[in-house]
């Protein structure tokens, strides 16, 4: 019987939800790791019983673990994440150099074909890997120093590393992005990095409103089969390149606000997305209180409001970045978790909607693993 | 379960005592002197789980929200090589590692 796994980070622990196909009876475990932010959690494709979760906090740092068993149990890995090298400087608020300084993980991003290599995103801005399973970890550096980074500077949420792309097929192709800065690529397994933010616009945010660096890129999604074909949530603007970040177009169109977080392609339909519009960056609330989760089937420009099970008055949480999933089963299920600490489920790709739990903490990240 | 022996008694927060998967508090033999550095070092050797939970893995400064209390006083401050009371190293007094007020 196929099934789901639904893998959810919190402020204050994460959470494994799981639920045979229908998507509609859930058993929820945990807190794992209570008290302790989670900032991800994520399992590999190649074995999905290993998990991996980002834990940190104020008090104690940073810590990773592992499961192998589904999400049963957990032992913590390696947690030294040291900068290569000298790491020098980036621009600090006050544009003051201010030394790179490791904060957390922000996001993980296991291999498809190896267990035991994953990659993790940190702030500050940094592209860490590990080939042991997750026992040590290794900078790959030339993203700071070939992407400008001492230049880079922080946003409000702090200078991370937030979103991995690893090419479907050629192991040596990746995309990540980094708040404030952009997104940036290599096609030689990260040793060599050029920006990728040719056709990006942040008028009224930069002062180059098409520069090279410095874009608040959000969040990038691709569908499997193009892999050429990258989708963008920014800061303001929902955009997408055709080939492969050359260059990008927008594609709000529609959308009641192109403001937002997160973005999701559907399993099965490249051309059909998935966006959760913020009010502006000064109002991080669904508009009118209403959470509605947008959906083109048209690749963009086009965009219907998801609206049947989730909350159409008096609502107010936000959707972050890493907090929208798709599973691949034959009718392709999303999932959104919230800053109120909902999670929500569509098992028929966006047309209705309920809440799989309603009163966690704050919701980090939510990722899905289709089980079969 | 082996009783805990050791003469340097240490006592860690709940989160710590979680990662690390002990009961109570730890004993210690660390080097001589007896100072925070060598009591940490020989608390990381125990459990390297807490390496980077108290103090950084490459400074070994502190944690800014971790303190060191014993006698009832704080010894957050003291250097890491500076000998710790006598009843710390002969362990009539625990060395307490606290996760600090949060506020609010």
């Amino acid at each position: 019987m196929s099934g789901v796994r639904v893998l959810v980070g919190t402020r204050k622990g994460g959470f494994v939800m799981t639920a045979d196909g229908t998507r509609r009876d859930w058993t929820v475990d945990g807190p794992f790791f209570g008290g302790w932010e989670i900032f991800h959690m994520a399992g590999s494709p190649a074995e999905p019983d290993r998990l991996w979760a980002s834990q940190s906090g104020g008090w104690f740092g940073q810590q990773i673990q592992r499961s192998d068993d589904g999400g049963r149990t957990w032992d913590p890995v390696g947690n030294h994440f040291a900068y290569a090298g000298d790491p020098g400087t980036h621009q600090w608020y006050d544009g003051t150099p201010h030394p790179w300084e490791f904060a957390r993980v922000w996001h993980l991003e296991p291999s498809p074909v190896d267990p035991d290599l994953v990659y993790a995103g940190v702030e500050d801005a940094a592209l860490f890997r590990s080939t042991d399973g997750g026992a040590t970890w290794t900078e790959l550096p030339a993203l700071r120093t070939q992407g400008d980074g001492k230049h880079w500077q922080p946003g409000a949420g702090g200078m991370c590393l937030h979103t991995v792309l690893l090419h479907p097929t050629d192991p040596d192709r990746i995309h990540v992005a980094v708040s404030a800065a952009g997104v940036f690529r290599t096609d030689d397994a990260g040793a060599t990095w050029a920006p990728a933010n040719r056709g990006l616009d942040s008028g009224g945010v930069l002062p180059d409103a098409t520069a090279e660096v410095g874009h608040c890129v959000h969040r990038l999604a691709r569908h499997p089969s193009r892999p050429d074909t990258i989708f963008m949530q920014k800061h303001w603007d929902v955009c997408r390149s055709d080939d492969a970040g050359g260059t990008w177009r927008e594609i709000s169109g529609d959308l009641p606000t192109d403001f937002g977080f997160p973005i999701g392609v559907h399993a099965h339909e490249p051309e059909t997305l998935y966006v959760v519009p913020i009010t502006s960056d000064s109002e991080h609330f669904p508009p009118d209180g209403k959470l509605r989760v947008y959906r083109s089937r048209v690749g963009g420009e086009e965009w219907e409001p998801l609206t049947e099970g989730l909350p159409q008055q008096h609502c107010y949480v936000n959707v972050l970045r890493d907090a929208m999933a798709l599973d691949t089963l034959d009718d392709c299920g999303v999932y959104i978790g919230t800053t109120g600490g909902q999670v929500y489920v569509s098992p028929d790709g966006g047309d209705h909607w309920d809440a799989i739990v309603r009163d966690l903490p704050a919701v980090l990240s939510v990722e899905v693993q289709t089980l079969r | 379960m082996t009783p805990p022996t050791g003469t340097v008694r240490v006592t860690l927060p709940q989160h710590l005592r979680r990662l690390a998967r002990i009961d109570g508090e730890v004993r210690l033999d660390p080097a001589e002197p007896v100072t925070l550095a060598t009591v940490l070092d020989a608390l990381e050797a125990r459990h390297p789980v807490l390496r980077g939970a108290v103090r950084d893995h490459d400074t070994h400064r502190r944690r800014p929200f971790v303190r060191f209390f014993a006698r009832r006083e704080d010894l957050s401050h003291l250097a890491p090589d500076e000998p710790l009371p006598a009843e710390v190293a002969t362990g009539r007094e625990p060395l307490h590692v606290i996760g600090a007020m949060a506020g609010g």
